[in-house]
């Protein structure tokens, strides 16, 4: 039988090294892959690694593919730290877009208005913090699962949006297909740089993770939140009040959420449509755990799975790389990161089984 | 800024230039598709165009495609990077896409673009959809003919006038063969979810429907049919093999000619911004087989509707037509426009249930 024993003092050198091994032998195999496929094995990582950002524009997109990603997961990895599951970031993130939405069809004013996005900005923050509200309440109050009460709210928030862009919000000149009519330009988010579509929802989101940052590792709340995660008896010693911890890291990743969800509708779509987003909330779990639930890890957690959907569509394009070939690899990134992370903090033992 | 537009134009040029520069270069077009290619559904029929894209002008033309893409902020980087990869014609396969492809299409004015189902265009970007409805007519007519207990099942995807109009016209068809037949319709809020078209199927059966159709794309309500014994159509390809004692027969989505008629055009300089509804007279609308157990005089009542349509001696909408509470909507004589079919937005006498607002 093979066992797993926990390293008493993982070497530091081999945790920051095992992303890069993990890398390499993603590498590796998926040229293996490509190769069995019949594709050049160079040609295919090259398209898949090198293409999507060898110009202003492709880098431009990745940051704009990982800033919804960013921004969720750093709400989420702030609750988990808690160990508070906040699994329905997905609808927080949409009712963030219909609330937003609202004051950009519902709220205009006359014409170039600069306080419109600003105010679209705080109703999509608003909007996904009132979503997590629920969940929050329902586990104090009722000691409900969060993990159940989030999820089934993303169902809620998903119907809701469908009924708003198909019933009340939907386009009067539309043809009656399900979206909003388009924002009026002040309501949409200006790109940063000519010839790319990135706003400044980007730099919001390193802003957020800097934050992140600092309310983890510098603040007395960020360490009650660290205690409580860690060794919740001790917490419970210490006086640590984890009903506010509770609020306060739902409120936080729903306010997130909900400022990702706004600044899809706001910026790359422009309206409010039934495909807001193809699952950043649920992508962002496994941004947050990918990045070791640190605001850092995070960010480069995120820019690397961004990396891998620009990649999968880069090898279509050039290669006509089949999108399953695409899943696999992005796959295998996967495993072999969490392969050598659990590798170099645990040693596997051959134990004998006992006859 | 002035610079950076600059160079950012000679960097395209650069990237785009090229695979152009040489005169027997292959012509460049690509597809993209909502769902994967394997739906053998509605990304797998737009695939089949571009397959016959590629048999009728073999080395002369280089197809690319790229299948899921997502409807929201992605499609527009899709189309930007087939756009700039140097293809000169791009069909763009889901209604989604729309804003997406008005977008790019603005910012490479000499790409040529081929929305389906939309309605907006632009000089470099025409529409093409098919009228699906006139095949559910001939569905609606089989139906009448082969329905016991006179009621019918429908397997519905999202409540757009596309998916309604193809309910009325089939509720028309059917109650001019069996006038006291209703049409019970489920909506599963996707094109593509087997699980929840499955339920369907089964809900409408145990509510008495021994007919059933679907405006879905997989094929699980006639995988469902064929184990519960009752009758079927299928929709998109064909998918006798499924149910291949039930399904009498199926819409097929054909849109091989039309794709091969404007990538020649893009080609040889012909290409005209238009937009394009056809039926089952262009071919864009076609039936799978009819089932061996279909009786004699139900394949007779079929192929006539089929023929009077393409004829354009029948007309699904004709009125007289009424409305669920009855009202007469267009009186004997008229029939609806192609204006108000775009905008359908309400169930005909015979069709139970409301329409989702």
């Amino acid at each position: 039988m093979l066992r797993l024993e926990a390293r008493p003092h993982p070497s530091t050198a081999a945790l920051l090294l095992a992303p890069l091994l993990a890398v390499l032998l993603t590498l590796l195999a998926g040229a293996l892959l490509f190769a069995l496929l019949g594709f050049a094995p160079a040609a295919a990582l090259k398209a898949f690694f090198i293409t999507p950002v060898n110009s202003l524009y492709g880098l431009g997109e990745l940051a704009m593919k990982a800033t919804p990603l960013l921004l969720c997961a750093i709400g989420l990895a702030v609750g988990f730290r808690a160990n508070i599951w906040n699994i329905g970031a997905e609808g927080q993130l949409l009712m963030g877009a219909i609330a937003g939405s609202g004051v950009a069809l519902f709220l205009r004013p006359a014409d170039g208005a600069p306080w419109v996005l600003p105010a679209m900005f705080l109703a999509g923050a608003l909007g996904g913090m009132a979503w997590a509200a629920v969940p929050a309440f329902l586990k104090l109050r009722f000691n409900a699962s969060e993990i159940l009460t989030s999820l089934m709210l993303t169902y809620v928030a998903r119907l809701f949006l469908r009924w708003l862009v198909g019933g009340p919000w939907r386009d009067p000149d539309g043809y009656n297909f399900p979206q909003s009519p388009m924002f009026a330009p002040d309501a949409v988010i200006p790109p940063l740089l000519h010839g790319t579509r990135l706003g400044f929802g980007a730099l919001l989101a390193l802003a957020v993770t800097l934050g992140g940052w600092f309310l983890l590792s510098r603040t007395f709340l960020g360490f009650q939140i660290r205690v409580i995660g860690l060794t919740s008896a001790a917490a419970g010693y210490a006086g640590f009040d984890r009903g506010r911890v509770t609020w306060l890291s739902l409120l936080l990743s729903g306010a997130l959420a909900g400022i990702a969800g706004l600044n899809e509708v706001a910026g790359p779509i422009g309206q409010l449509t039934p495909f807001v987003s193809p699952g950043y909330g649920f992508t962002a779990i496994i941004v947050a755990f990918l990045g070791r639930l640190h605001p850092i890890g995070i960010l480069f957690a995120s820019l690397l799975v961004a990396l891998s959907y620009l990649g999968g569509e880069s090898a279509q394009i050039s290669l006509g790389l089949p999108l399953a070939a695409t899943d696999v690899f992005q796959g295998m990134l996967l495993f072999f990161l969490l392969a050598s992370e659990v590798l170099v903090r645990y040693r596997p033992r051959l134990a004998r089984t006992r006859g | 800024m002035k610079f950076v537009k600059w160079a950012l134009a000679a960097a395209m040029t650069m990237s785009l230039g090229l695979p152009t520069a040489h005169a027997d270069a292959p012509f460049k077009a690509a597809w993209i598709y909502v769902g994967p290619v394997s739906d053998h559904g509605y990304s797998f029929q737009h695939d089949q165009g571009r397959k016959a894209v590629e048999a009728a002008l073999g080395a002369k033309v280089k197809t690319t495609f790229v299948e899921s893409v997502p409807e929201g902020a992605d499609a527009e980087r899709v189309l930007t990077q087939l756009a700039r990869d140097g293809n000169k014609l791009i069909f763009s396969t889901s209604f989604g896409f729309m804003n997406a492809t008005l977008k790019v299409a603005r910012a490479f004015p000499d790409v040529k673009f081929e929305h389906a189902t939309g309605y907006k265009r632009a000089a470099n970007v025409s529409t093409f959809s098919a009228r699906f409805y006139e095949g559910r007519a001939v569905l609606g007519t089989i139906a009448g003919k082969m329905t016991k207990t006179g009621v019918v099942g429908y397997i519905a995807s999202i409540p757009i006038p596309e998916v309604v109009r193809g309910i009325d016209a089939f509720t028309i068809a059917l109650r001019k063969v069996r006038p006291d037949a209703k049409v019970k319709v489920i909506y599963v809020n996707s094109w593509y979810d087997p699980g929840k078209e499955a339920a369907a199927a089964k809900a409408l059966i145990d509510q008495g429907a021994d007919v059933l159709a679907q405006h879905t794309d997989s094929a699980a309500p006639v995988q469902t049919a064929e184990e519960r014994g009752v009758w079927c159509f299928g929709q998109s390809s064909d998918m006798t093999r499924y149910a291949p004692h039930r399904l009498l027969t199926g819409i097929i989505e054909n849109w091989d000619q039309y794709d091969v008629a404007e990538v020649k055009a893009a080609m040889n300089g012909s290409w005209k911004s238009h937009d394009t509804w056809g039926g089952l007279a262009s071919g864009m609308v076609k039936l799978s087989p009819y089932n061996p157990a279909m009786p004699r005089d139900v394949v007779a009542a079929a192929e006539k509707t089929r023929q009077d349509i393409i004829a354009g001696k029948l007309n699904p909408f004709a009125g007289p037509i009424t409305d669920q509470s009855g009202k007469l909507v267009v009186p004997a004589g008229k029939s609806l426009s192609d204006a108000q079919l775009l905008g359908l937005r309400f169930y005909v006498q015979g069709v139970e249930g409301n329409l989702p607002k």
